[in-house]
C-alpha cells in the first residue's frame, strides 16, 4: 500500500482512512473565493476596471487570456474593449508567445491566466519569447500563493521563486485593491515585461487609510514601531498591519514595511530600517519559504553586513492541502493569531 | 505573384543566389569548424526563394515598418540566414570571419539582440509560431498587409505549443501567416519521422484549417510556385509550406556521408567544399 507523500504540516494523514468533517469545518475556497474581507470595505475587479482606465488613454494596450479572462478580472476590460481582447484558447504557451508577438509589433499587451500556470507550464516561453527580448509584456496571474484551497495544481506557492531568477522581469505582488489598481497604471508605463500576483474578484481595501501611494521599486515604512519590523509583501501587509495592532495590545511595538516589489527589491530602505538596532526582523509572505521575500531580504541584509534578528513568516517547502482558506492560513501560519503567537514565542525566547 | 523581393529588378538567377548562400554558409562553418551547416545546405534554396523572391524588405533598413517578418524559429539555422543576409546586403560580407567568435554579430544561435535582421531570439524550439500568431494579430490591428513568415523544422512539429498555434493561426483566420516547415527529416537522435513527425504531413495541416502545400524544398521552380500560392491563396486560412529538403544538399561527397543532425565535417573539407562549389558555379 503506497499512501501519498505529504508534509509534517500536512492534515492528509492517510487517504485510506475514513474520516467525517470536524464540527466548524468550512467549504472549500475554490477559484472563485474573494480574500476574505470581514469588516473592509472592498473594490470590485480592481484589475480589470484599472485596465480599463489605463486601455482608455492608450490604443497599444490589448488584452489576452486563456480561457480564464472571468477568475482574473479581464472579462471587464474584454466587455469594454471587445476588439481588444484577444481569447488564446486553453493554450498558455500560445498566450504568452503571441503576448510576445504583439509587444514585437507595437502593443503593449496584459496577458492573464493563474500563477501555477505561467510560472510552471509557460516559463520557457515568458523567458526567451518576452524576458530575453525585454518586451513589454505585462503578465497578471490570480491565484498567488495561497489564494485558493483547490490545492496544489492551483496554489502558486512557489512562483516567486521561479519568476526572481528571471532577467528583466519585474515582479509585483500588491497588498490589496487601490495598489493594484496603482500598480496596473504604474506597470502599463514600465518599459520592460512585468508579472503582477492578482487578487481578484471583491478585493479589500485598506492601505489608503494609511495615506499609502504605490511607487514601482519602492518599499514603503506604513507604520512605524520599536520592538518589531514587519517586512511584508502582498496580502500579507494586511495582515501584519493587524498583527501590529493586536501586538500592541501586548505592549509590543512593530513596524510595518511593505514591499509590494519583489524584483527589482528596494534594498537601501529595507536595509535602512533593518538597521535600526534592536527590532526583530520578521519577513511575511504568501509564498514558500523558499525562494521569495524573505530569502531575498535576508541574502540583502547579509550583503550589506546588517546584523539583526532575523525570523520568516511564509509557506513551509510542501505540498500544500485542499480546504478553506481561514483554516489553510491558519495551519499553515499566515493568520493574524498564527502570526501573533509566533512573534511572541520568537521574542520571548 | 511578381517577384516583391528588393531584387526584382536583379538579373541574377534564384539557383545562383541559393549557390552564394552555400558558399557563404561554407566559408563560416569554415571559420568555426563546425555549425549546423548540413541543415544550412539544405535549406539554401527555401531562403534563396524567401529573400529573393517572396518577401518584402529593404536591406539598409531591417526594421522597416511595411517588411514581411521573417522569423527563424530555429535558432540553430541561424548560420544559413546570415549567409542569406549577407546575400541580400542586410549584413557586411566581411563578417563571415567574425561567425561564432568572440564579440560577433553572428553567434552561433541566432539571437534578436545581436544580429539586424534577425527578428526573434529562436533556438528554444516551438516558439517562432507562437510569435508569429501574435505579430500576425498585431499586423492586421495595425492594417499592416505585410506577411508574417515563420521558418521552423520537423523536430519543432514536436513541440505542443506548436500545435497550440496552428490551431490558434485558423480560429483567428491569420491569412497573412506563411510557416515554411524544413522537412528534412533529421533531429538529434535521428529521424523526424521516427519520433513524432509521423506522415501525413500536408492532411494535417489541412484538417487543423490550414492551407497547405509540400514541395520539393530543393526544387526552386516548385518553391517559386508554392511560395507565390501561398501569398495569393484567396481565403481566410493560414499557410504552409512543407518543404522537403535534402541534408546537405549541393556538396555531393557530404549528401552522401551518413545522415546526422550536427554532421561532421573534417578541417580539410571545408576548403573542398568551397572549392566544388566554385567548380559548380551557376550563372
Amino acid at each position: 500500500m503506497n499512501d501519498v507523500s505529504f508534509g509534517p504540516n500536512s492534515r492528509r494523514v492517510s487517504k485510506f482512512q475514513p474520516r467525517q468533517a470536524p464540527a466548524n469545518s468550512h467549504a472549500t475556497s475554490a477559484m472563485i473565493a474573494s480574500l476574505d474581507a470581514e469588516g473592509r470595505e472592498t473594490i470590485t475587479a480592481p484589475f480589470g476596471e484599472a485596465l480599463c482606465e489605463v486601455a482608455a488613454k492608450r490604443d497599444d494596450v490589448v488584452g489576452l487570456s486563456a480561457d480564464l479572462s472571468k477568475y482574473t478580472d479581464l472579462h471587464v476590460f474584454a466587455e469594454r474593449f471587445p476588439d481588444r481582447f484577444y481569447q488564446m484558447g486553453m493554450a498558455e504557451q500560445l498566450l504568452f508567445s503571441a503576448a510576445a508577438g504583439l509587444a514585437r509589433e507595437g502593443f503593449t499587451p496584459w496577458a492573464t491566466t493563474y500563477a501555477v500556470f505561467a510560472s510552471r507550464r509557460a516559463y520557457d516561453f515568458i523567458c526567451m519569447a518576452i524576458a530575453e527580448e525585454n518586451l513589454p509584456v505585462k503578465i497578471a496571474c490570480a491565484l498567488p500563493g495561497l489564494t485558493t484551497g483547490y490545492g496544489p495544481s492551483h496554489q502558486a506557492t512557489e512562483d516567486l521563486a521561479i519568476f526572481r531568477g528571471l532577467p528583466n522581469l519585474t515582479i509585483v505582488d500588491p497588498c490589496d485593491a487601490v495598489e493594484t489598481m496603482q500598480a496596473t497604471h504604474a506597470l502599463s508605463e514600465s518599459p520592460g515585461p512585468t508579472y503582477m500576483r492578482l487578487l481578484r474578484g471583491k478585493v479589500p481595501d485598506v492601505l489608503g487609510a494609511y495615506g499609502y501611494k504605490f511607487e514601482l521599486g519602492k518599499a514603503k515604512l506604513i507604520h512605524d514601531g520599536a520592538d518589531v519590523l514587519f517586512v511584508s509583501s502582498g496580502f500579507m501587509t494586511m495582515r501584519t498591519l493587524d498583527a501590529a495592532k493586536a501586538l500592541k495590545t501586548d505592549g509590543i511595538d512593530c513596524a510595518v514595511l511593505h514591499v509590494p516589489t519583489i524584483k527589482p527589491l528596494d534594498e537601501a530602505k529595507i536595509q535602512a530600517e533593518a538597521a535600526k538596532t534592536g527590532r526583530l526582523i520578521v519577513t511575511a509572505e504568501n509564498h514558500s519559504i523558499m525562494g521569495g521575500l524573505g530569502e531575498a531580504v535576508g541574502a540583502s541584509l547579509m550583503r550589506a553586513g546588517v546584523a539583526a534578528r532575523f525570523r520568516q513568516i511564509a509557506l513551509p517547502d510542501e505540498f500544500l492541502d485542499a480546504g478553506a482558506l481561514p483554516t489553510l492560513h491558519d495551519q499553515y501560519g499566515l493568520s493574524v493569531p498564527q502570526i501573533t503567537k509566533r512573534v511572541k514565542a520568537w521574542l520571548d525566547a | 505573384m511578381p517577384d516583391i523581393s528588393p531584387f526584382a529588378a536583379s538579373n541574377v538567377s534564384l539557383a545562383r543566389r541559393a549557390w552564394s548562400i552555400r558558399r557563404h554558409a561554407v566559408r563560416m562553418g569554415a571559420v568555426q569548424g563546425q555549425g549546423y551547416i548540413g541543415q544550412a545546405l539544405g535549406v539554401a534554396d527555401v531562403l534563396a526563394v524567401s529573400y529573393f523572391h517572396a518577401t518584402s524588405y529593404r536591406p539598409g533598413d531591417p526594421n522597416w515598418e511595411g517588411r514581411d517578418r521573417f522569423y527563424l524559429s530555429i535558432g540553430h539555422y541561424a548560420i544559413a540566414l546570415y549567409a542569406t543576409m549577407i546575400e541580400a546586403g542586410i549584413l557586411p560580407e566581411e563578417e563571415i570571419e567574425t561567425y561564432g567568435m568572440d564579440e560577433s554579430r553572428l553567434p552561433m544561435s541566432g539571437m534578436a539582440s545581436y544580429t539586424p535582421g534577425m527578428e526573434i531570439t529562436g533556438g528554444s524550439l516551438g516558439h517562432g509560431l507562437g510569435i508569429a500568431v501574435g505579430a500576425a494579430l498585431g499586423l492586421k490591428r495595425k492594417a499592416n498587409p505585410a506577411f508574417v513568415y515563420n521558418l521552423m523544422s520537423d523536430g519543432e512539429l514536436g513541440e505542443g505549443s506548436t500545435w497550440e498555434a496552428v490551431m490558434s493561426a485558423a480560429q483567428h483566420r491569420l491569412d497573412n501567416l506563411i510557416c515554411i516547415v524544413d522537412f528534412n527529416n533529421q533531429q538529434a537522435d535521428g529521424p523526424s519521422r521516427d519520433a513524432l513527425a509521423t506522415t501525413p504531413e500536408a492532411p494535417k495541416w489541412r484538417a487543423f484549417g490550414w492551407h497547405a502545400q509540400e514541395v520539393d524544398g530543393n526544387n526552386i521552380d516548385a518553391l517559386r510556385e508554392a511560395f507565390d500560392t501561398a501569398r495569393a491563396h484567396d481565403g481566410p486560412q493560414p499557410r504552409v509550406i512543407i518543404c522537403n529538403t535534402r541534408m546537405c544538399k549541393g556538396i555531393p561527397f557530404l549528401e552522401t556521408r551518413e545522415k546526422t543532425h550536427f554532421i561532421r565535417v573534417e578541417p580539410d573539407e571545408w576548403a573542398k567544399a568551397t572549392a566544388y562549389l566554385d567548380q559548380v558555379s551557376p550563372p
